[in-house]
């Protein structure tokens, strides 16, 4: 008699179930479902267009949409905004979006929910936004505005981090620095990451969803996806390159 | 030299009347988008409330703490109706722009109308504290005691908004929501508070420049919020939305230019004047002086 007992399924840390958004006319996710599992780095990949922000954002609920998302098990659908982000859900957003006209010390401050923000390990990371604490985050550089979005979202020992194009617009030099960084922040919590850069990708992340057109076409291992070379240049129509 | 000082305090207290009123009213349209008509209402409730109370507090002697207890009451409901108006009427329709004006222009009028009906389409006498009604020789001009309340009452406003929006934590919030609103509450921080915040805030500032009025007309009157309110647009306009500092510069330049005017010019042409500034700022300068930074 076999008595051996086949494991639980682990239930995903986020399940995202039959997702609309429309954007005026347009009906940009149409019925997106995938899942992501706690740890590790889950890419959300996809050509340009095909609605990767709009998942990111309908998932805090920044845009009006239908279907179920779920995180640990919660049903966060129907949430406002700052309520799905008090359950620890970071928020690296496409643009930034550091406030200009506050310092780099108020925009960390702003941002600190837990009792006891993690400011050493957000110096330690970036080391640059000590240096400029004083500074208004509206004269920083890029890289030092996407240091700043990041730390941000790690001050809080948030449970998942929806980072969005963290290397966009930055230079080689800077989109190693972030990917390095990337790399550490994976370690500490589980990350749904939209990045164009596949190299970064291959380099951090396990999992990889890819969109097209609104609908998920692709879920599964993130290396077995971008070692098919043929598979990567159709559903995403690049080759695989990029610093890292 | 004497006229020129004279119309010179006279610009400034008329300035910091409006920027008593702009500054709630910059700090609201630069936090949540909403452009509020009844925010004249507000003045008129500080106005009336502070006359009410007074008339009722016969038993107290000393003019001063009768004016005094009455701002006190005028400010408080200032701040409440406004609170409740946020509550009530604004936030089911956050985010829908045209409908919040439509609504806060009905509340403009049913206000005036609901006051004119309580206590009449006249204006009252106010009493003010004697020493207001007295005058300040400065280099020969005989300046209305009055003029010195208003402007320190503008600057210590002025002060303690500042400190508030750089020292608390929920002037952090009102001067990142007035930069971007999703954004803050992506941090997970509850927006809708600080918007309540803001009305009451902005409520509170245009009931003291209703009290305030009071003195420096001498009387009260409805549609004095309302008038005033056209001028606050224009200081709010060219100061630059969401910016407290550009409503105190555009406030002194609106006051005195309205001032010098009049008196240099003829009677209304610093109607005029403030209009062709507006012109000139919308199209030298269309972000306002100061732009949408909360500082």
């Amino acid at each position: 008699m076999n008595t051996a007992v086949a494991p639980a399924p682990t239930r995903p840390l986020l399940a995202v179930a039959d997702l609309h958004v429309y954007l005026g006319e347009s009906h940009v996710l149409q019925g997106v479902s995938f899942d992501v599992p706690e740890g590790g780095v889950t890419a959300l990949l996809g050509r340009n267009g095909v609605g990767k922000t709009t998942t990111i954002r309908a998932l805090l609920g920044l845009t009006s949409r239908r279907g179920t998302v779920s995180f640990d098990g919660v049903d966060i659908s129907h949430a406002p905004t700052h309520r799905i982000v008090r359950r620890a859900i970071g928020y690296v957003p496409e643009d930034r979006d550091v406030f200009a006209g506050l310092t780099v010390a108020e925009n960390l401050r702003l941002a600190a929910r837990d009792a006891q923000p993690r400011y050493e390990l957000v110096y330690d990371l970036f080391p640059r936004l000590r240096e400029r604490a004083r500074q208004r985050a509206g004269t920083l550089s890029g890289g030092e505005q996407q240091m700043l979005a990041l730390g941000r979202a790690l001050l809080n020992e948030n449970r998942l981090l929806l980072v969005d194009e963290p290397t966009k617009g930055l230079a080689p030099l800077l989109v190693t620095e972030v990917a390095r960084a990337l790399d550490h922040i994976a370690e500490l919590t589980t990350v749904l990451l939209v990045e164009q850069n596949l190299a970064v990708v291959r380099r951090i992340a396990r999992d990889a969803v890819v969109l097209d057109q609104g609908r998920v076409v692709h879920s599964g291992d993130a290396a077995g996806l971008l070692a098919d070379r043929d598979r990567v240049h159709r559903l995403l129509g690049v080759s695989g390159g990029g610093h890292a | 030299m004497s006229t020129f000082v004279l119309l010179t305090i006279t610009g400034l207290g008329l300035g910091a009347m409006y920027f008593l009123i702009a500054s709630g009213l910059s700090l609201i349209y630069g936090l949540m988008g909403v452009l509020n008509f009844a925010h004249g209402f507000f003045l008129t409730v500080g106005a009336y409330g502070t006359w009410w109370m007074e008339l009722h507090l016969t038993g107290i002697g000393s003019i001063w703490l009768r004016y005094l207890i009455g701002a006190a009451f005028g400010l408080a409901l200032g701040a409440a109706i406004a609170a409740l108006v946020e509550l009530v009427l604004i936030r089911p329709l956050y985010q829908r722009h045209i409908e919040q004006v439509l609504v806060t222009v009905g509340l403009a009028i049913a206000g005036t109308a609901l006051v004119q009906a309580i206590w009449g389409g006249d204006q009252r006498a106010f009493v003010t504290p004697p020493w207001l009604n007295e005058t300040t020789d400065v280099l020969g001009a005989k300046v209305p005691n009055d003029r010195w309340l208003e402007i320190a009452a503008a600057a210590v406003v002025f002060v303690l908004l500042q400190l508030f929006l750089r020292r608390t934590r929920y002037g952090l919030i009102i001067r990142a929501g007035v930069e971007n609103r999703s954004m803050v509450q992506a941090l997970g921080i509850d927006v809708r508070k600080a918007f309540t915040l803001v009305f009451a805030i902005g409520g509170v500032a245009a009931a003291l420049a209703g009290a305030l009025s009071n003195v420096y007309f001498g009387s009260v009157v409805p549609e004095r919020g309302t008038s005033l309110l056209i001028f606050a647009f224009i200081v709010v306009v060219i100061g630059g939305l969401g910016s407290l500092g550009g409503s105190a510069a555009a406030a002194v330049v609106v006051g005195l230019a309205q001032q010098y005017a009049n008196y240099y010019g003829s009677t209304g042409m610093g109607e005029i004047v403030v209009v062709l500034l507006l012109g000139v700022v919308l199209l030298v300068r269309p972000r306002g002086l100061a732009g949408a930074v909360a500082t």
